[in-house]
């Protein structure tokens, strides 16, 4: 494992942020922290990139042990949180060489790298503008590409699309998904699931400073269940004969929808429509579903949260 | 793009790379300061200001003008390098509460490399507005007799003060919770020097503050500043002054060191 963290437990104050996460992504894989905010994750990436003391537990980057040596630990990985991270003040080039200098490469291979990273964060046009002129999404990428300069082999990632517009996340996306095509090893931190889905090899559910769940996108969704068929009825009375012959299905009246458990399958979809057919049901029409990530989400964070975020009581927290 | 992103074989240890990293960290806040209109204006209009304000206001009814004249330009030049350095403060609480401290601070770079930046460049900063300052006092009839040497001596000491002032805004810069509470230095190197010797005689002081004025380590680098300039004697004052500005300046490198290293490694 490249990153490993293992019994992660972090209170400020009388509140007690992580209760015990473990976690571990592999060499070139990307793993998505998961969760609503304040689960903590911003605080577990805050200490596998050593800003912040855990009060127990371990990290090691690349066999680094993080906790004890920070600053070898620090050549290893890069951190684009979620403040920008960029001089408003210096132009994009600028800011980009000052990283090629502070990772020790050189002066020409700082500006070799800083017009390479331009280049490929399409951002060379306004290179030698200064950065306060930039659009939001322009900033996130330079923040991006300034985190690559030194050639880290893990990347931490702190919700890297928060704040900007559906276009700037589609750009965002296409260009995380050149990193990781390009080796990479990502821990990402997201609110939202589509992202998970749509970036991550393996998914950590955190939840009121646990790991709730964790695994492929594909492993969790079937951990709330299977395939579904979503059945449109034309009309009321149709609704009811549906539900006569599916005793579990889910009815939505307003909808006149059905929901039927499923195996995904071309098979089942026909025997259930012949059978309808035969009933004499009007269909409207079908949409066979997978479950989505949100449904995860709400399954196995809903129930824990009222009680989850609890702060320890002042004499006992150890 | 692999290519792009091999780990380089550098090494992020030693005396070179600590050098070079300090190097790099004080061309970024040279960068910075030269582009930040309004700290830059401030710090060099405030005190022109003032000198005419001294000058021209106060001066004709304080004695003759042009023996005040002589007697308030050291305090002001002073009073200016105070103010300018204790600027510092809010560009390091700035930087300080910014995103950027965390990128830096996840980098293996030594942390006292971003301090002394922005301490380089306060000093930049200063020189710059010192210059100006002691133009506009030659221009305001400021007829100071020093030769070569003891403008270099002036010089110095000065240097001395604004890089002793300049590490203390860091550290407090750092300590502060924000840019707000980081401007309290500003404004008392601003009120500070009203108590020493530099507007009026400390002799003329009522007695609970003379004896302020008398102690406090403005006074003895005013005196020794004035004394180098004007002839005025000495004494005692430039050791005392040698004493104050290297004792903070230990103390207060020493500090922001620490204070940096301690604030978010929480």
């Amino acid at each position: 494992m490249l990153v490993e963290a293992t019994g992660l437990c972090k209170s400020f104050g009388a509140t007690r942020v992580l209760d015990g996460v473990d976690l571990s992504a592999a060499e070139g894989e990307v793993l998505a922290l998961l969760g609503p905010n304040g689960a903590g994750k911003t605080t577990i990436v805050r200490i596998l990139s050593t800003l912040t003391r855990p009060d127990a537990g371990t990290v090691r980057i690349a066999g680094v042990d993080a906790v004890r040596e920070p600053a070898r630990a620090r050549a290893l990985f890069s951190l684009t949180g979620q403040a920008s991270a960029v001089d408003d003040r210096q132009t994009g080039r600028e800011n980009l060489v000052m990283m090629g200098h502070l990772a020790h490469l050189g002066r020409r291979e700082s500006r070799r790298r800083a017009d390479d990273l331009l280049e490929r964060f399409d951002l060379t046009h306004a290179a030698d503008r200064r950065v306060q002129t930039w659009s939001g999404g322009m900033r996130r990428r330079i923040d991006l590409a300034m985190s690559l300069v030194g050639g880290p082999r893990v990347l931490f990632l702190d919700e890297p699309t928060t704040g900007l517009d559906p276009a700037g996340r589609a750009t965002m996306w296409d260009t995380i998904g050149d990193l990781v095509r390009g080796g990479t090893t990502l821990v990402l931190t997201t609110q939202h699931l589509e992202e998970a889905d749509r970036l991550a090899d393996r998914v950590v559910l955190v939840d009121g400073g646990r790991v709730t769940a964790s695994g492929t996108p594909e492993a969790l969704k079937t951990l709330v269940g299977g395939d579904r068929l979503e059945i449109r009825v034309a009309d009321a009375a149709g609704l009811r004969r549906v539900a006569d012959l599916h005793p579990a299905a889910v009815v939505d009246r307003e909808g006149r929808t059905v929901t039927l458990p499923s195996d995904g399958g071309a098979a089942h979809l026909h025997a259930v429509l012949d059978e309808l057919r035969a009933a004499g049901v009007a269909v409207d029409g079908v949409r066979s579903a997978r479950p989505t990530l949100d449904d995860v989400f709400l399954a196995l964070t809903r129930p824990a949260s009222p009680s989850a975020p609890q702060p320890v009581a002042a004499g006992t927290a150890a | 793009m692999t290519t792009a992103l091999a780990a380089p074989a550098v090494r992020h240890t030693g005396a070179r790379a600590a050098l070079s990293d300090r190097l790099t960290m004080s061309a970024r806040s040279l960068r910075l300061t030269s582009r930040d209109a309004d700290t830059l204006v401030m710090s060099i209009v405030l005190p022109v200001l003032l000198m005419a304000l001294f000058v021209y206001v106060f001066g004709g009814a304080i004695s003759g003008r042009a023996e005040y004249v002589d007697y308030v330009v050291p305090g002001i030049v002073l009073l200016c390098a105070g103010y300018g350095a204790a600027s510092t403060a809010m560009v390091v609480a700035a930087d300080t509460t910014s995103g950027m401290v965390d990128r830096l601070r996840s980098l293996p770079v030594r942390s006292s490399a971003v301090l002394t930046g922005h301490v380089v460049a306060s000093v930049a900063r200063n020189a710059l507005s010192t210059a100006v300052v002691v133009g506009a006092a030659l221009l305001m009839g400021f007829r100071p007799d020093a030769g070569p040497l003891e403008w270099l001596a002036t010089a110095g000491v000065l240097l001395l003060y604004v890089l002793a002032l300049s590490w203390l805004a860091a550290l407090l810069g750092v300590l502060a919770s924000g840019v707000e509470s980081a401007s309290a230095l500003s404004f008392l190197m601003l009120f500070l020097p009203y108590l020493s010797s530099a507007f009026v005689p400390p002799e003329t002081l009522p007695t609970a503050l003379r004896a302020v004025a008398e102690h406090q380590p403005i006074t003895p680098v005013i005196e020794t500043v004035r004394g180098l300039l004007t002839g005025t004697p000495i004494g005692s004052s430039g050791w005392l002054a040698v004493l104050w500005c290297g004792g903070i300046l230990a103390v207060a490198v020493t500090a922001a060191g620490w204070a940096y290293r301690r604030r978010g490694r929480t």
